[in-house]
């Protein structure tokens, strides 16, 4: 049942987290497509992507997943050999059987089935293209099935496996290999493929090389590649009299080759290629017995066991040496070929074993040669993949180790040991190993916007599909990195807004056109790191708000008074308030009465702030930012009440000290503070906090001026600031649930647990409160 | 040992029994963490009376509740004897801010008897069941009915 208990289990996961990646090659493939990259490689990505799916699926018996990336990968096959062109109405087929690859994915991983009828709709699409008619019949099906379940298990089961690979090979052998390296000394074995015959016969080829050879300017690779085109060819190197490598004669020849020829040629056609060097090697040409072919066979099995590590035992690489120059990819994909093949049946004892030498090949260079070439030919840094807990339980350690290196400062100083410098620079180098400690484990957290990006790009899709609008999204800064759980928390937030700037925010083709505007929609979503926060914005080439529409709307709702003068800046942000929307009638994306209220509160829990800004007939731009992590913040420790709390450092603007002139009253209940020629409100944090009844007098107070989400400013009286200091947020949510004014707790270094303030949701919730105070204290007790 | 007794022994619980003002609780052992001795608690704001607030258990934020004011016999009169018994409730851990730990009582399944009718009829209880033990009536807590989580997310 569990997950422990069954192996089984464990690869599939590792199927599906290898999934994850592959689709995202795909979609980076099928985006490069789009920006114009139509180029064979960029296709084979896709194509490689949607095979090594289908491959894994195949062993775990997800025949929906096969079925379906078989049709894909059939157009693929046809965009690969240019019999199919690559336009933009291809490009949007293949995004969408892309995204329902990845809803089968999903599902499969999930347990979960996905409408048959999509997923028909989206094959029909690709079968439409190639103007194939429907899916395989069940032969087929089975065939592929057949064909990929050994695939998975065959790097530890060589043996088993030769026979079931033998069909693929039959496959890939159609693609005239050049033996490559294979002649280059050191490589213990090598193998070239031969194209494809029919006649059983063919001859064992023993050859061997004297000095003389390589001396008289000839070269065994020409020899062997000339052998290759006679038929299907296995060649066996053997190196078995190459001396250490001290002892090495670099004049000397030590390799000699074993070669196993299916040719319909006869033997003297053979005998000629070698005319030249006869003299200079060792030459012995006899018919293929039934014997030659055990031999092979077992050969077969020895390099099968070799090849355990994928693509990297040395038996492994001379192997792959044999396919490498531009053969390998078209080995692995040359599959489809293989479908079409009749299986194997009488004599096949022979070219089964026959062929297995080069099913392990097969396996192993286009195993190496995918991995290789998905990433574009660039070297790729290595990686590990870590479970998500052991990353969180480190996180938290090191949040412990900030607190008690806070601890350990403070009973130094409270000891009055500071006087000595030698505790002083190693406390003062604590300090500093354990921010950088830190900050290592926080980019550990981190990880690209990519990914959510991807799955945007999905959504402006699937959203201008649905609303028969042209949209094409562009991605900026995809490499910016973001913490992990951010990420997560955006994902809703954002596809909220894409779908607004794609429903609401870009106007219709036809009106487009009449503005003189192409009539493709542009939604821009872009990621960046600006002075110590992330800025995601998202931005349409629209038509900017109806700011008119708005303030009508805001008024016959009832959300603004009749009269009221707003500027620009206030309208644009009537879009967050809660019951704002906008939309005439209710389309089947937006407007399902979750509004940018909504988003806008999803921001702000991220500790986030979003804006927006508009330009009539040039489009919207709603920009996010957000705090580089949710672990740490910098905060001045104040003092309210007798309380300690913090307050996020980015949010004060200034601090200063009030004396009793600076105090102005307004009205019964309201007291400002004047700043140079501002008048801003003060706010009795002790008081507000219900800590204490209002004060008074605010005289010889210390006032916190925070920046607020709008812009305006309010003033937090306290009782004096402690310390500015970097504290590790502990969140109350888990434990309480959500405390207003507060944005979450952190642990001082006294060991005390410390409140951290939201000052803009404590003004917020000052301004909204009835005017009977005295109940709320109350209430707070 | 006798198969019966083995028996008994299967339906018997543990309890930790404390005591609140002058009556004693007591809760499944099972579901408690630790006892600590009292520490200052930061306090809430906007919370309700009977949220003492939240203190440091190693690192995480635990919420005490004064299960005196809880049960609604007025906040707990402090004392040096007064102790916090953490304990797991569903998921969450939550400190429980009583007078005193007394004992630690084996009660079988049928030595349990349910609180009275009248008691279970008003709007909130938090006593699961009631038993006796040395002549004492000891009240077994309703640990998810008497903690403030599920009642401040329906608010």
């Amino acid at each position: 049942m569990s997950i422990e208990n069954d192996p089984m289990a464990e690869i599939r996961a590792t199927f599906f987290i290898e999934c994850e990646e592959l689709l995202e090659a795909l979609q980076d493939g099928l985006q490069a497509m789009e920006e114009g990259g139509t180029d064979d490689e960029t296709i084979n990505i896709v194509f490689r992507a949607v095979h090594s799916i289908k491959g894994g699926a195949g062993a775990f018996g997800l025949e929906d997943l096969v079925r379906f990336a078989h049709r894909f990968e059939s157009v693929l096959d046809a965009a690969r050999s240019h019999q199919l062109e690559i336009d933009g109405e291809v490009l949007s087929v293949l995004f969408r059987a892309g995204d329902m690859l990845n809803d089968l994915v999903s599902a499969a991983r999930d347990g979960e089935a996905v409408d048959p009828s999509l997923t028909e709709e989206a094959g029909k699409a690709l079968d439409a293209l190639i103007g194939a008619d429907g899916p395989d019949g069940d032969g087929a099906e089975e065939e592929e099935v057949a064909d990929f379940a050994p695939m998975a298990l065959s790097l530890d089961l060589g043996p088993l496996d030769a026979g079931e690979g033998a069909e693929e090979n039959a496959a890939g052998s159609d693609v005239p290999a050049a033996p490559g390296e294979a002649g280059a000394p050191g490589g213990p074995m090598a193998g070239p493929d031969g194209s494809p015959v029919s006649a059983g016969t063919g001859f064992r080829i023993r050859f061997r090389p004297h000095s003389a050879l390589f001396a008289s300017g000839n070269e065994p690779l020409h020899l062997l590649r000339l052998l290759d085109e006679m038929g299907t060819m296995t060649t066996l190197c053997r190196a078995e009299d190459l001396p250490p490598l001290g002892e090495m004669d670099c004049e000397k020849s030590y390799l000699h080759w074993d070669i196993f020829l299916e040719t319909s040629e006869e033997e003297n056609a053979i005998r000629e290629l070698f005319d030249f060097v006869e003299d200079v090697c060792d030459l012995t040409i006899s018919p293929l017995t039934g014997e030659d072919m055990a031999e092979l066979v077992r050969h077969a099995e020895a390099i099968a066991r070799e090849e355990v590590s994928p693509g990297g035992t040395a038996g492994d690489g001379a192997l792959m040496a044999g396919d490498a120059p531009g053969s390998s990819g078209e080995v692995a994909s040359g599959k489809p070929e293989a479908e079409g093949s009749p299986p194997p049946s009488a004599p096949k004892t022979r070219k089964a074993g026959g062929r297995s030498v080069g099913s392990g090949r097969n396996e192993g260079g286009s195993k190496a040669a995918g991995k290789g070439k998905a990433t574009g030919g660039v070297k790729t840094k290595p990686t590990v993949r870590v479970d998500l807990e052991r990353i969180d339980r480190l996180v938290n350690l090191v949040g412990e180790l900030v607190i008690n290196q806070a601890m350990i400062s403070q009973s130094v100083e409270k000891a009055g040991l500071l006087t000595n410098p030698e505790i002083d620079s190693g406390l003062n180098e604590f300090m500093q190993l354990t921010r950088d400690i830190q900050d290592s484990v926080m980019m550990i957290r981190a990880q690209p916007v990519k990914s959510l990006f991807q799955r945007m790009a999905r959504i402006v899709r699937e959203s201008a599909a649905a609303v028969g609008k042209n949209v094409r999204l562009r991605t900026e800064g995809e490499g910016t990195e973001v913490d992990k759980t951010v990420i997560e928390n955006l994902a809703d937030p954002l596809t909220h807004m894409i779908r607004n700037a794609v429903d609401h925010g870009l106007e219709s083709p036809e009106e487009r056109v009449a503005a003189g505007k192409p009539a493709q929609g542009v939604v821009t979503l872009s990621a960046g790191h600006r002075s110590g926060r992330v800025v995601i914005t998202v931005s349409d080439d629209g038509g900017g708000i109806n700011r008119e529409r708005v303030l009508r709307i805001a008024i016959d709702k009832g959300l603004i008074p009749e009269n009221a003068e707003l500027s620009d800046n206030e309208i644009d942000n009537l879009l967050f308030l809660p019951g704002f929307s906008t939309a005439n009638e209710v389309s089947d994306l937006s407007g399902r009465g979750v509004g940018m209220d909504v988003v806008r509160s999803a921001i702000q829990a991220l500790s986030g702030r979003i804006t927006i800004q508009s330009r009539p007939g040039e489009g919207t731009t709603f920009t996010i930012s957000l705090p580089l992590t949710l672990a740490v913040l910098d905060g001045m420790v104040v003092e309210a009440a007798g309380q300690t709390l913090v307050v996020p450092l980015n949010t004060i603007s200034e601090t200063l000290t009030l004396g009793a002139r600076d105090i102005r009253v307004l009205g019964p209940e309201t007291r400002m503070v004047q700043i140079r020629d501002t008048f801003v409100q003060l706010f009795d944090l002790g008081a507000e906090m219900g800590y204490r009844p209002p004060l008074e007098s605010f005289a010889g107070k210390v006032v916190l001026l925070v920046a607020l989400e709008d812009e305006s400013r309010a003033a937090l009286v306290i009782d004096g600031i402690v310390d500015q200091r970097q504290v590790v947020i502990k969140g109350l949510q888990d434990t309480f649930g959500r405390v207003p004014g507060v944005a979450a707790a952190t642990i001082l270094g006294d060991g005390k647990i410390a409140l951290i303030l939201d000052p803009a949701d404590i003004v917020a919730n000052s301004r909204n409160k009835a005017p009977n105070t005295q109940a709320d204290l109350s209430l707070a007790g | 040992m006798t198969d019966t007794e083995d028996k008994a022994k299967a339906d018997q619980t543990e309890l930790l029994s404390f005591r609140v003002g002058t009556q004693e609780y007591a809760v499944d052992i099972m579901t408690v963490r630790e006892i600590r001795g009292w520490t200052n608690a930061t306090p809430l704001p906007h919370a309700p009376p009977f949220v003492r607030g939240v203190i440091n258990l190693r690192g995480t934020v635990l919420t005490i509740v004064d299960l005196s004011d809880r049960l609604g016999m007025g906040p707990i009169e402090f004392s040096e004897r007064n102790v916090i018994i953490v304990v797991e409730a569903g998921r969450q851990l939550v400190g429980l801010l009583v007078d005193a730990v007394s004992d630690i009582l084996t009660v079988s399944a049928e030595d349990l008897q349910p609180p009275p009718e009248m008691l279970t009829e008003g709007p909130r209880t938090f006593v699961n069941a009631l038993t006796i033990v040395q002549e004492r009536m000891v009240r077994i807590l309703d640990l998810d009915a008497a903690l403030p989580a599920a009642e401040i997310e329906a608010a």
